[in-house]
């Protein structure tokens, strides 16, 4: 297989087209957590109660199909090899709940993997919408048409005071969590964040660095949702979540802004380095290999290198991943291997396309 | 939620490690997160429940005063009939057993999901669509139920009138449903 071939069946559909604010936002998550009526949830369940809720959901769902929803397919995770699962895992199309412990469960997908579900997780169901950019309202439009759709063939577990029952209080009323993954290197940089994030905490929202460690995460990517589900309806969690990530989005730009104002040629020498190091190591560890693609993708949004695509550093963060470089390698890998394999993968990478010195938006 | 490594600072990071499956949760604040340095590597996990499970664990009605373990030894007899689940499993796992468990933990579950809620223990968002027509109908009833007594209080009775003529329509709707 070629490595284009390869990068295009390991990276979902979604993730290579362009979404709104992408220069900041890499992806929207919308995720629902659903049960049914009159079955023990997942977590206290034995095998045959799992075995029976997934037969129910499975009959009552892959008979019919949605205009809007389009064709599901699905994966049990009994048929699936060790391999097979840590991909789905770090595709963030399953959990690595689902994929270790689950012998009932299953993931359903559709065509470019931006719906999917969880079967037998935490809860019976958990729907998972999933876009590139900034696309909350989106996201959740197909998220509930795909729960309108589910429940008019299955009976949620539902009361009227505690809204949608789940396994973990703390997603018992809407159970939606909503998401957005920013990348913030000014802010970063800069060291506003350190003073922004708490305050973002503050308001009711969990920061997550994905990759990472303290106000430095792995390739400066950042994860913000709404942490309460109960007492709030879907449109104001989203509403509340679009403020917080606006301001983010306008910190950032505007910082971005001015590091190019006042230091342009570090910041050009930075972007180039960074590149130089991707395009040359013969061994290099995630984290290096993170900050020096959150670096080249923000020399990429300012315009100060020219050539490369822009959603690389999306995709390369995917595939340096484990599970991608030894279905890349074709074997299992030792860390050392993993370390020669990730460099390999991305110089390669880079050897596709023909860079250029960029303007700078000066 | 305070940092697990200082207990002092608030925490406002959280990671999840994976490590050959294993799943392990952090909680820190930016200090401690910032001297942790590399030792969380490689996280990509996405839930966010699980940072306030250790918030069950204490009864926050009574908080740990007088009192408390009375109120405890109360509550742990609770049992769920439909999967028998027990209160105090409950506490320790964080995870109900079944869908019936909130009826049967009713008693002890408004000031957790209080605490976990930022204050809110009543839903306002979707209502399932199938079975919903009857909810619905009943929580716009109690809406206009208030909005009636505010006319009332404003002395705007004709107003207030036309409110409760929409409320008697809608409950008549109500009963159509439920006679079904
Ligand atoms: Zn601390
Ligand atoms: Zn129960």
């Amino acid at each position: 297989m070629s490595l284009e071939q390869f990068i295009s069946n390991a990276i979902s559909p979604w993730m290579k087209d362009p979404g709104p604010d992408d220069d900041i936002v890499m992806s929207t998550r919308i995720r629902l957590a659903r049960n049914l009526e009159d079955y023990p949830f997942p977590s206290s369940t034995s095998q045959e109660a799992a075995r029976a809720l997934y037969k129910h959901v499975y009959e009552q769902l892959s008979r019919t199909s949605n205009e809007k929803v389009g064709k599901l397919i699905w994966l049990p995770m009994d048929g699936l090899s060790k391999i097979e699962k840590t991909v789905l895992v770090e595709k963030h199309l399953t959990s690595p709940q689902l994929a270790e412990e689950s012998e009932q469960g299953a993931v359903v997908l559709n065509n470019d993997e931006t719906i999917s579900m969880m079967v037998n997780e935490e809860d019976h169901l958990r729907i998972q919408c999933l876009s590139p950019g900034f696309q909350l309202s989106e996201g959740y439009e197909a998220a509930d048409e795909l729960d309108d759709w589910i429940e008019s063939h299955v009976t949620y577990a539902f009361d009227e005071k505690k809204g949608y029952l789940t396994s973990c209080p703390t997603n018992v009323g809407t159970g939606m969590r909503a998401s957005v993954m920013m990348h913030l290197p000014a802010l970063v940089t800069t060291q506003q964040l350190n003073r922004i994030l708490p305050a973002v905490s503050q308001l009711g929202f969990v920061v997550r660095g994905i990759y990472g460690e303290g106000s430095e995460a792995r390739g400066n990517l950042f994860q913000i949702s709404n942490q309460m589900t109960l007492g709030k309806s879907e449109e104001d969690i989203i509403e509340e979540l679009r403020g917080v990530v606006l301001q983010l989005i306008e910190r950032e730009r505007n910082t971005r802004r001015e590091l190019l104002k006042h230091n342009q040629l570090q910041l050009s020498d930075q972007v180039h380095r960074s590149y130089g190091i991707l395009a040359n190591s013969r061994i290099i560890e995630s984290k290096e290999a993170a900050n020096h693609l959150s670096t080249l993708r923000l020399g990429i949004d300012l315009d100060l290198i020219r050539g490369i695509e822009g959603n690389i550093l999306n995709e390369l963060m995917v595939l340096i991943q484990p599970a991608f470089l030894q279905q890349f390698a074709e074997q299992g890998l030792t860390a050392d291997g993993r370390d020669e394999r990730r460099a390999t993968l991305i110089r390669e990478r880079l050897k596709l396309e023909t860079i250029q010195d960029g303007g700078g938006e000066t | 939620m305070q940092c697990q490594e200082c207990n002092q600072r608030q925490a406002t990071l959280h990671f999840t490690k994976i490590v050959n499956a294993k799943k392990t949760e952090m909680h820190l604040c930016e200090m401690c997160a910032k001297e942790k340095g590399d030792e969380f590597a490689g996280s990509n996990s996405y839930s966010i429940h699980d940072l306030l499970s250790g918030l069950l664990n204490v009864d926050p009605s009574t908080g740990s005063g007088e009192g408390y373990s009375q109120q405890v030894g109360q509550a742990y007899t609770l049992q769920c009939p439909k999967c028998s689940m027990h209160y105090k499993d409950f506490i320790n796992n964080s995870r109900f057993g079944c869908s019936y468990c909130y009826e049967a933990f009713s008693a002890k579950l408004d000031p957790i999901l209080k605490r976990v809620h930022g204050g809110n223990h009543t839903h306002t968002g979707k209502i399932p669509k199938r079975q919903g027509g009857r909810l619905k109908l009943k929580r716009e009833i109690s809406s206009l139920k208030t909005k009636m007594q505010t006319h009332i209080d404003r002395e705007e009775f004709e107003h207030a009138a036309e409110v409760r003529d929409k409320i008697r329509e809608l409950q008549e709707a109500k009963e159509k449903e439920e006679g079904l």
